[in-house]
């Protein structure tokens, strides 16, 4: 019997974190596509100055800005779970591919968003970092940081 | 100031280099967001008080950079890079860093 109440306890945060989290990744799937459409005539590379100036004028531009995004995001116990058991039979961990793409991607949307106005977004560089759990556990890892940064030009 | 991450500032000459100036600062979470995180630990998704925690750490150590350069007589950064590591547990170090460049106006 006293068994029983820690596996329940974990079937119920398998099943909350299985429908909960795939609705809330749907969601912002959603919404990192629908911004990426928003932003599509904003470019941003990761060339430099000197590469991006042979593509285009650059005398045009006649101010600079530093602008960076970052976003922390959580994957959801059932994919834990998911991915703990991949650690058992290796292979590719879908469930913290879909992680970090959702945090890379959000990050740079809004870096996008802090430069409105600009022409385009040259130097970009991404940065990750793991934030592992409170519990002690330096194994797992819980939620990344996702961080981007570039040189955004206006005319 | 003008902090740029390439390498030159457009449609100005650098008139003298300062060389590397960095700022840094060490941040813990505090134990309301780390509750608050631990249940978004279950159905996942984005950890709010985490990504603003950064990037308040992120603005004191571009300040404190900023502070930096201005003390040494400089109107601009360039080449200014970011990095993170984990010092402790629940702790994070944020540095910045770049070289501090007088330019013409």
């Amino acid at each position: 019997m006293e068994i029983l109440i820690p596996l329940t306890a974990s079937l119920v945060l398998l099943l909350i974190g299985y429908f909960i989290g795939t609705i809330l990744e749907k969601k912002h799937y959603q919404s990192i596509n629908d911004r990426e459409e928003k932003f599509i005539n904003l470019p941003s590379v990761t060339m430099t100055y000197r590469a991006a100036s042979k593509e285009t004028d650059m005398s045009k531009y006649s101010k600079t800005q530093l602008v960076s995004g970052g976003v922390v995001v959580s994957i959801d116990y059932f994919k834990r779970f998911l991915a703990l058991l991949r650690n058992f039979f290796g292979g590719r961990v879908s469930s913290y591919e879909t992680l970090v793409d959702r945090a890379r991607r959000e990050a740079i949307l809004r870096m996008k968003e802090q430069s409105s106005g600009a022409d385009m977004i040259i130097n970009v560089r991404l940065e990750t970092s793991t934030i592992s759990s409170s519990a002690g556990d330096s194994e797992t890892v819980d939620s990344i940081e996702a961080f981007a940064y570039g040189t955004a030009l206006y005319k | 100031m003008l902090l740029t991450n390439i390498d030159i500032i457009p449609n100005k000459n650098i008139i003298e280099h300062f060389g590397l100036v960095s700022g840094s600062t060490v941040r813990a979470k505090n134990v309301g967001s780390d509750i608050l995180a631990s249940f978004k630990n279950v159905i996942g998704g984005e950890l709010q008080g985490y990504t603003s925690l950064l990037n308040e750490a992120r603005e004191e150590a571009t300040n404190r950079m900023i502070q930096q350069a201005q003390s040494l007589g400089a109107n601009a950064i360039i080449n200014v890079r970011f990095s993170t590591s984990s010092v402790a547990q629940g702790a994070a170090e944020i540095y910045v860093y770049g070289t501090a460049v007088l330019t013409d106006s």
